[in-house]
């Protein structure tokens, strides 16, 4: 197996995602699964190969700094599960 | 009325024959009768959609600027922005989020004069290719409502084939639009990467993603394409390039046309049934005067896991952004900031989506970056550069759209792997950024086939050509569903 239960419960710490006991040793076994099937990768030899982060060919688009109207902040900030005065509250973050 | 195509119904609303109004109550009541069983939708907007139909139909009273889509009632995908109007990509994190904004394409719908019903069930953050990864509900196959609809946009797909909608959009990062369309019969394109604009679209995989239509017909996905295309300054991946005319493209010939049969996708894992209704197509082809060309893209054995490393580490980061901040559910109750992150995270994705969080953040951690997202991101390339070579001979290129016909529940949801690999058709195409239709071709046990036809980038009219003549030539494409 490609992937520890330790491997899991790191990865999930890097991501903020929670995971029951239950969930933390489904995924150690499908993660191996997937990951033992990715390595038919290696099969190909890539040291010459360029890597392709885009299909089609990007470049960086530039505009003049204008200002437009901006969606209203009311909209906006309703969305936010706990608002004071036009701002997002959050739990404490240290002592 | 409500199973007639866009295209037929523009005219009898231009005749005054039919009102966007009786329209729009004829799908209603479409959708009271059969939504029960298909439950196509997270959210109808009746509402909204009669107030729309209203203008709709004074707009072609006094003959103003009256589209193809002028009162026609339109689905969109739940992942799609609409203001004021629920978009949960059927997640349960995001199931209060109200958009502050219409994505582009809901814009120049409206604009356009359509009729927007309603929003449709996806798979949750379009991650899945059943809709049984749905956080809210599974949707049903009009054809056979044990059957699944194909994901992730299958309530799209299931919308259009029920006809509880003329026509809807859809999103594909890796066969989202076309697979659903092929279980549900209906038409289904994804447009070259950067064709249509993103702004608005729940990002899941960046470099992949590109919304496009669902219709029963050819020519109504060149009138929905025709609406949806073009430039937008606030995606800054979309083509700053002219839009064609489609409709030009709605041609009955493909006189000399080369059409690519890929020799991999007719092989081991795909199914006899839809084998030999690929065959039958390539033999209409050949009496339509079409060249056939047998070509072979090796790299095709490497689609699956590269797609499966790409487009997990992309959403991985996209993802980030729900954390119980600024929009969707927070848990309740925990110490600190960090604890409220793991908790509504935990609360908040389903199976599939914690699934792709791993295998993504995975993928891009120290130690395994080079091994495997940089490994697939070269693999890419040498898929790239296989179409590239295969195109270097051919206009098209055809395929199965997926392995099987339509399966039934729980037959692949315990087994991810087994999931993953029926997008062997579809997924190497969004690698390559390429445009492909689905189109039907066939049926088997009572469901249908879906005919594949891959483009090079940016030759939509090509696509829709050979797709149009296919169908012109067949009847596939008039069958409805019992259900419906």
């Amino acid at each position: 197996m490609s992937v520890s239960k330790k491997d899991v419960e790191h990865v999930a710490k890097l991501a903020r995602l929670g995971l029951t006991e239950e969930e933390k040793e489904l995924f150690t076994t499908q993660l191996s699964s997937i990951l033992d099937y990715a390595k038919n990768l290696n099969k190909l030899d890539t040291k010459n190969v360029p890597p392709t982060s885009h299909a089609i060919p990007m470049k960086n688009v530039l505009r003049e700094d204008q200002v437009i109207p901006c969606t209203n902040t009311q909209d906006i900030v309703a969305n936010g599960p706990e608002i004071e005065d036009n701002m997002f509250k959050v739990p404490r973050i240290m002592e | 009325m409500n199973n007639k195509t866009c295209h037929e119904l523009n005219t009898l609303l231009k005749e005054k024959k039919l009102s966007s109004i009786e329209l729009t109550e004829a799908v209603f009541a479409q959708i009271d009768k059969v939504e029960g069983k298909i439950q196509a939708y997270v959210t109808v907007t009746k509402e909204e959609a009669l107030k729309q139909a209203q203008a709709a139909d004074e707009r072609i009273k006094k003959n103003e600027n009256v589209t193809p889509l002028t009162g026609i009632p339109i689905a969109v995908k739940d992942n799609m922005c609409t203001k004021g109007i629920l978009t949960t990509c059927s997640s349960k994190i995001l199931s209060n989020y109200l958009p502050p904004y219409d994505a582009t394409i809901v814009t120049k719908l409206k604009e356009a004069g359509a009729v927007i019903v309603g929003k449709t069930n996806l798979d949750e953050f379009a991650m899945g290719s059943s809709t049984e990864n749905s956080g809210l509900h599974p949707t049903h196959n009009p054809w056979n409502i044990e059957t699944v609809p194909g994901g992730s946009s299958g309530g799209s797909a299931a919308a259009v084939a029920a006809s509880e909608c003329i026509m809807a959009t859809g999103s594909d990062t890796g066969g989202s639009i076309r697979q659903p369309a092929a279980f549900c019969g209906v038409v289904g394109l994804k447009p070259t990467y950067g064709r249509v604009s993103r702004y608005g679209l729940v990002a899941f995989a960046s470099s992949l993603d590109q919304i496009g239509p669902l219709t029963k017909d050819v020519t109504d996905t060149a009138i929905l394409l025709q609406a949806i295309a073009g430039h937008d300054k606030l995606d800054s991946t979309s083509a700053d390039l002219p839009v064609p005319d489609y409709k030009k493209s709605l041609v009955n010939d493909v006189k000399g046309t080369r059409i690519g049969v890929i020799k991999e996708l007719l092989g081991e894992g795909i199914s006899e049934e839809v084998k030999k209704a690929i065959k039958d197509v390539i033999k209409k082809y050949e009496e339509l005067s079409a060249q056939i060309v047998e070509v072979s893209l090796p790299s095709f054995e490497y689609a699956v896991s590269t797609y499966y490393l790409i487009a997990p580490a992309e959403a991985s980061s996209n993802l980030a952004r729900f954390d119980g901040v600024k929009f969707g559910q927070r848990s309740k109750g925990t110490a600190d900031l960090l604890a409220m992150y793991y908790q509504t995270r935990q609360e908040g994705f389903g199976a599939e989506v914690k699934r792709r969080i791993m295998i993504g953040t995975y993928a891009l951690s120290a130690g395994y970056y080079d091994a495997y997202y940089l490994k697939a991101l070269k693999v890419r390339t040498l898929i790239k550069q296989d179409f590239d070579q295969a195109f270097s001979k051919c206009d098209v290129l055809v395929s199965p759209t997926a392995p099987s016909v339509a399966f039934k529940f729980g037959e692949k949801s315990g087994n991810p792997l087994s999931m993953y690999l029926s997008d062997i058709a579809t997924i190497p195409i969004n690698l390559a950024g390429l445009p492909a239709i689905s189109i039907p071709c066939g049926f088997s046990q009572e469901l249908p086939i879906g005919l594949q036809i891959i483009g090079k980038a940016f030759a939509e009219e090509t696509l829709l050509r050979t797709a149009f003549t296919f169908e012109q030539n067949t009847e596939w494409h008039k069958r409805q569903p019992r259900q419906a």
